[in-house]
């Protein structure tokens, strides 16, 4: 519990000391606050198209049923490595859209229960994953970067080997029950 | 690459509702998706502008300078090429940390900073360059200390103890992240070697 006293004090003992440490070290504090708040009107409309064209290929994606068909044709080969049939959609839609993957969740542990190893795994790979798509697209979208290089390759494998982890942890830690 | 999994997503998409008859539902998908990604930008405006304007003073106050001497050692190894003194250090750092506390909102814009130093280190570029690479790796690798979004809705379904995840998602959170820097090394390495 403590753990979380520290999380909801965080932000306004941070907002505290920047401002008291800026005042002491004699920054317009306000002024600066101003000019670089600018900045951050700038960067989210910059994201717009980026994050646009990204969102629009996924949703038609998802809405055609691709990607459902995609899950079932794998289905067998995770079960087979021992990936639970009830994860699989979970694990294909947590890089690429983060509400879903929530939503996802959610009605994972609504329906086996937060304390089963289904809940558990869940919420475990909710809580260690990002959503890869999402983060490229936003922070390469801000700065204009247009050549990603490797990076949605490590992104992606680092999600495999995220996964991977998460059934090793959780089977150990709790039991396959 | 990206280009050819943005189109490749959306023709089998559109091809897949063709032979599925699901053309209705692609064809809302396509205004739902735009309105969501213009939703999501419009929604960080306001974080975008708090943080970015705090993080202007803790600049020039020199705080991001003193956060980013504390933990050089470690940074130092992960990002070898960030000159150790350079602003990028600080953003990198404070995104990491933000991260950490599950406080996602201030994380994005420090890293939206962080990536442009990251540019101007690698000479205004529009391509990635390696640090750029590592630092997303680890984003989306996602360091977290309290998944309070999880545990809240662990707490909403009853569960005998909705903090039980915590350990497990830091040991998990933990190892993938050493995970991702590896993988990101090793396509470093692969990428050296060939050019």
């Amino acid at each position: 519990m403590s753990l979380s006293t520290i999380s909801i004090t965080f932000i306004p003992l941070l907002i505290g000391s920047i401002l008291l440490y800026g005042t002491f070290k004699q920054v317009p504090t306000y002024e600066s606050f101003v000019e670089g708040g600018k900045e951050g009107i700038k960067i989210a409309v910059q994201i717009i198209p980026f994050l646009v064209g990204m969102l629009v290929a996924i949703s038609i994606f998802r809405a055609s049923g691709a990607l459902e068909a995609l899950m079932t044709l794998l289905r067998p080969l995770m079960n087979t490595i021992g990936v639970p049939a009830e994860i699989v959609p979970l694990l294909f839609i947590r890089p690429i859209s983060g509400t879903a993957a929530l939503g996802m969740t959610s009605d994972l542990i609504a329906s086996h229960g937060p304390d089963s190893f289904i809940g558990r795994l869940a919420s475990i790979l909710q809580g260690s994953t990002d959503t890869t798509f999402y983060v490229l697209t936003v922070y390469f979208g801000a700065v204009g970067i247009k050549k990603m290089g490797d990076a949605l390759k490590v992104g992606l494998l680092a999600d495999v080997l995220g996964i991977i982890i998460a059934i090793v942890v959780v089977t150990f830690i709790f039991g396959m029950k | 690459m990206v280009n050819y999994i943005w189109v490749g997503m959306t023709i089998i998409g559109i091809v897949f509702a063709l032979i599925n008859g699901t053309i209705d539902e692609v064809n809302k998908a396509v205004f739902d998706g735009a309105k969501e990604a213009v939703t999501i930008c419009i929604g960080l405006i306001s974080v975008l502008v708090f943080w970015l304007g705090m993080m202007r003073i803790a600049q020039e106050s020199g705080l991001l300078e003193k956060l980013s001497k504390l933990f050089r050692p470690l940074v130092k190894i992960i990002f070898p090429e960030v000159p150790v003194n350079h602003p990028a250090m600080g953003y990198i750092l404070s995104n990491m940390i933000s991260n950490m506390f599950g406080l996602g909102n201030a994380a994005t814009p420090l890293g939206i900073k962080a990536m442009e130093e990251l540019k101007k280190l690698n000479d205004g570029k529009n391509s990635a360059s390696r640090s750029m690479v590592t630092f997303l790796a680890i984003n989306t690798a996602s360091i977290t200390i309290i998944p309070t979004t999880v545990i809240a809705i662990r707490m909403n379904y009853n569960s005998a103890s909705p903090t039980e995840i915590v350990v497990p998602t830091i040991i998990t959170t933990l190892l993938s992240a050493i995970g991702a820097i590896l993988i990101d090394r090793y396509f470093h390495y692969r990428r050296s070697r060939k050019g």
